[in-house]
């Protein structure tokens, strides 16, 4: 018997949502880098933002899941 | 008393910082287990029906909070002034006087008024006492129904702000200072530490985002950066003056936010209102365009507010989850995998405290720049 809120497969599911986000973003600037290294600072600050807005969508779900329960 | 000499040799200045830092690294774990028995043990005592269930979330959650007085270590709590606007004025007294106590249990009387405290929240006391010995009514879900006095006490999270201002501000004058000392010479001692940090600011967020108007926003960036990430180091740091969880408190992520918004309404030009509200549509589509860019105002803030506590409480919660798996087990080998863990984290913390920092400022300048951009 499982007992409990579903709000932490909610939460996970987010959690896999930006986890090929952020994956995607860092396999990218990691191509970019390799083409480019000398332009290797600016991927980095554009990439962390990028990963930064990513990253929020997932701890909203945190959030709403420690809300719902 | 004067520590001035402690610093007086490059050596010394740098054996205390390092042994600053290891011991971070080493007793962070060390406390939260310590704090961890503790709690267990208490636990234990007041339930001995079910020893073994160790309420994982409840307890992190409780760690997370705000409080009203300072857990030091073991027994020893840091009393804090509990300030109470109630219908007959303010009423103020040490949050010691509860004893510890948060399960509305003690009652304190202070100019003919009753309190009690539950939960961390004060409560007007009830006339009589309810079957589990609390003085306040309960619902089905044991939360409180009394009526709470006005609480503007001196928390933990408020106690934090000012220990982090004094040092803010300690720092930043002095640089100041050094820079007005030595006007056109190369930076020395504190300020060449800060130099570089301060040229991050101005070169990589408020340049790129600010273009040629970036010089009026420079101190409201830096004051927002060096805030955020100096309550991150000192959430990070887990006994005395660190501890509370400043930036990982919703309201205070919210203020910040909320200056945020403040600079952008206030300094949005025609260009950036037009395209609120007029954009270059057919104007049929301004019934549904028009409301989603109003409420686009709101949710960048409130979106940049949410990312930082969010950020930040989760780094607090994983930390104390690895060190509470140790009682969720109740085995000492889980700590073999778990305090390790615990540190790694620790040290991805750390990094994330400057990269949360650094989001935050850098999404300001964002904002601001798309409201104050010329029209090409």
């Amino acid at each position: 018997m499982i007992t409990g809120s579903i709000a932490a497969i909610g939460a996970g599911l987010a959690a896999i949502g930006a986890g090929v986000g952020i994956g995607k973003i860092g396999s990218s600037a990691m191509e970019g880098i390799a083409r480019q290294p000398e332009a290797a600072s600016k991927i980095q600050t554009a990439m962390l933002i990028a990963a930064a807005f990513v990253e929020a969508v997932a701890l909203f779900a945190v959030v709403v899941a420690l809300i719902a329960n | 008393m004067d520590c001035s000499h402690v610093f007086d040799f490059k050596v010394n200045r740098l054996t205390v910082v390092f042994t600053l830092f290891l011991a971070l690294f080493f007793v962070t774990p060390l406390l939260y287990a310590q704090e961890d028995t503790s709690k267990a043990a208490l636990a234990a005592h007041a339930k001995p029906e079910d020893e073994k269930k160790f309420n994982l979330g409840k307890f992190a959650l409780h760690h997370i909070a705000d409080s009203h007085s300072w857990h030091v270590i073991g027994d020893y709590h840091i009393g804090l002034p509990v300030i109470l606007y109630t219908q007959s004025g303010f009423v103020s007294f040490n949050s010691n006087e509860f004893h510890g106590d948060d399960e509305a249990k003690l009652v304190i009387e202070k100019d003919g008024q009753r309190f009690v405290k539950m939960h961390e929240k004060i409560y007007y006391a009830s006339a009589a006492a309810n079957e589990e010995g609390e003085y306040v009514e309960v619902d089905a879900n044991h939360h409180a129904k009394n009526a709470r006095p006005l609480d503007f006490s001196v928390t933990k999270n408020a106690c934090t702000l000012f220990i982090s201002v004094i040092v803010l501000l300690a720092v930043f004058l002095n640089v100041a200072n050094g820079y007005k000392k030595r006007k056109g010479k190369s930076p020395k001692g504190l300020q060449s530490w800060m130099e570089p940090i301060i040229l991050f600011v101005r070169d990589d967020i408020a340049r790129p985002n600010l273009g040629h108007k970036y010089e009026r926003f420079m101190p409201y960036l830096l004051t927002v950066f060096f805030f955020i990430w100096f309550n991150n180091m000192l959430g990070l740091v887990p006994f005395l003056p660190g501890g509370a969880n400043l930036t990982g408190n919703i309201a205070v992520t919210a203020v910040l936010a909320t200056a945020t918004l403040i600079l952008v309404v206030t300094n949005g030009n025609k260009y950036y209102w037009k395209h609120i509200f007029t954009p270059d549509v057919p104007w049929w589509l301004y019934i549904v365009l028009v409301p989603v860019e109003i409420i686009g105002i709101f949710t960048k803030p409130i979106a940049l507010a949410i990312r930082l506590f969010a950020n930040i409480t989760a780094g607090h919660i994983l930390v104390l989850s690895l060190i509470g798996l140790i009682f969720v087990f109740n085995s000492l080998f889980v700590s073999v995998v778990s305090v390790p863990f615990a540190l790694f984290i620790g040290a991805i913390e750390l990094l994330v405290a400057f990269i949360q920092a650094f989001i935050f400022t850098m999404l300001s300048a964002l904002f601001i720049g798309m409201a104050i951009e010329e029209h090409h």
